[in-house]
């Protein structure tokens, strides 16, 4: 059982208290991996207690690259979140820790 | 027409390093330099500061970055653009006249006014957010529109030197000079889209080239204490070869490209600007040498009917305070001091958040349960209507040197004004945009 971290790497952007993690794989032989099982569930899984809204992924062959859209994810927003992290810049990071 | 065009990003952000930008106006050959400063709750504290005094509410590093590039700029013949201008252009462009005139430098500067609809702002409008009406929040202290392209165009199209603006979509900083080097169609989508993709490539600056990226071990960066800022070299079409100049620290390839493409666009088959709608999983991404990376075929597919503005409200204040505990137990001695906080001043501060630096703080839980930390840092943050009550959180954490459990350290206490920022729409129509030219030459001193 791969960690993702193994196999991608990702950064985390916000908007609001929306989350938006870019999931690339290192090699092109890795996507259809991640296509098959970094799916919406699996990271609603992995991030729960932190997404605590909708999850939308959109796929992106020619850049071997997931994208997902996290909403209410940020505390309420980045501007009046009472987190340490209010962008969640480190969010990237939690998405790598998870086995596939 | 010369091909290609070669435009700079000289700022990522408002606090940005300034050195970047001159090494580019220096030795990077470029037509023109982009400085993007200016982000949501930017513009609403630099309006805060403007309402304090009308002098103010641009951009505080501006005077710093302009004493720099200006001398710069014109030895090499390099037009700017940027959003200094924040809640006050004019007042940034005075501020650029006078460093100028310090420096016996002739200069024009066109600023773009507009992006300011704070009196167009009904109470009623609804916020993108959740759809409340905008009344339901704070008091409102900003209102500005991202203006496009075609505010900007008119400015470029007077030869001014620098162009100055307040909130303009940060993509569009960079289209524009494409644009008007070209003189792309506004109706041009696909090369709109094009031109997007590499300015939203370039706009935060060192995160194309390493920042925001590396990782020793796996996603190694060379040299990021001297990170280089990017340049595209745009051709007539959009297409672009994404580059910085030699001997620079930092690192463009696939990966870092791909990561920033992907950035902060919640939808990457409809990324929106005022000017277009583009498609970014239609880009092709090639890695064509060291530190050279090629971004063709983005298409685009027409332009959002209304546009975008960003409100500041003020969300009350944020007090903070922290303490640190290390050696055995000590997780349990600091979640111990969270506790106490908590019971303290639960019932005055319903918002309250009680995180543990080093184990538990950024994701509520850790994700290594055999993780043990050797130190650990208890932060309290709550939020409060008013300073003086703000105040508080940071002094019951203090207060744990001597009421608190064993070998608490290190305390330190903060207080913060909070801006929140939501979104709404307007009609285009209701955002009307001019230009100012402002100029200084030694002729007109002399006059």
């Amino acid at each position: 059982m791969p960690r993702l971290h193994e196999l991608a790497h990702c950064r985390a952007g916000d908007k609001g208290d929306t989350s938006i993690l870019s999931l690339i794989a290192y090699r092109a032989e890795d996507y259809p991996l991640l296509v098959e099982r970094v799916t919406i569930e699996a990271v609603a899984s992995h991030l729960r207690g932190i997404v605590q809204g909708k999850i939308t992924r959109c796929e992106l062959p020619k850049l071997w690259a997931l994208q997902f859209t996290c909403e209410r994810s940020l505390g309420g927003g980045v501007t009046t979140s009472l987190s340490l992290d209010a962008h969640g810049k480190s969010l990237s990071y939690a998405l790598l820790e998870m086995t596939i | 027409m010369r091909e290609p065009f070669r435009i700079g990003s000289g700022a990522g952000f408002s606090g940005d390093r300034l050195e970047p930008a001159v090494v580019l106006a220096e030795r990077g050959a470029v037509d023109f330099l982009a400085l993007e400063c200016l982000g949501e709750r930017t513009v609403a504290l630099a309006q805060l500061r403007k309402r304090k005094d009308a002098s103010l509410g641009y951009d505080p590093l501006l005077v710093r970055r302009m004493e720099l590039l200006l001398p710069l700029l014109r030895r090499n013949r390099i037009r700017l653009v940027s959003n200094m201008g924040a809640a006050n252009p004019l007042a940034a462009a005075d501020a650029i006249l006078r460093i100028a005139r310090a420096k016996r430098l002739p200069i024009r500067v066109a600023v773009v006014s507009g992006d300011d609809v704070l009196a167009s702002m009904a109470p009623d409008s609804v916020t993108l957010e959740n759809g409340a009406p905008l009344g339901e929040f704070g008091d409102i202290v900003s209102a500005n529109a991202y203006l496009g392209i075609a505010a900007l165009l008119p400015a470029l199209e007077t030869g001014a030197d620098i162009v100055i603006t307040g909130r303009v979509a940060d993509p569009s900083l960079f289209l524009a000079p494409m644009a008007l080097h070209y003189g792309w169609s506004l109706d041009d989508f696909d090369r709109l889209a094009r031109g997007t993709a590499a300015g939203h490539l370039l706009e935060c600056a060192g995160q194309l080239c390493g920042g925001y990226f590396a990782e020793p071990g796996r996603k190694e960066i060379p040299d990021m204490a001297h990170l280089g800022f990017p340049y595209a070299d745009v051709d007539a079409d959009g297409d672009a070869v994404l580059s910085k100049v030699e001997g620079t620290g930092g690192r463009i390839n696939l990966a870092t490209a791909k990561e920033q493409l992907l950035y902060e666009v919640t939808d990457p088959s409809g990324y929106v600007t005022p000017d277009v709608i583009a498609d970014f999983t239609t880009a092709n991404l090639d890695e064509i040498g060291t530190d050279r990376v090629a971004v063709r075929g983005v298409t685009g597919r027409g332009r959002p009917v209304k546009l975008k503005v960003s409100v500041g409200y003020l969300a009350g204040y944020v007090g903070e305070g922290e303490i640190s505990y290390a050696g055995a137990n000590a997780e349990a001695r600091a979640r111990q001091a969270g506790e106490i906080v908590r019971e303290r001043l639960a019932g005055e501060f319903p918002e309250m958040r009680v995180d543990l630096i080093g184990s538990t703080a950024l994701h509520g839980r850790s994700f290594d349960a055999t993780a043990r930390p050797y130190e650990v840092r208890l932060r309290v943050a709550a939020r409060a209507p008013t300073a003086e009550r703000a105040m508080l959180v940071g002094e019951e954490v203090e207060a744990l040197y001597t009421n608190g459990p064993g070998g608490g350290g290190g305390t330190r206490k903060y207080v913060h004004e909070q801006i929140g920022i939501v979104s709404t729409l307007l009609e285009r129509e209701r955002v009307p945009s001019t230009v100012t030219l402002k100029e200084w030459s030694s002729d007109a001193q002399a006059a």
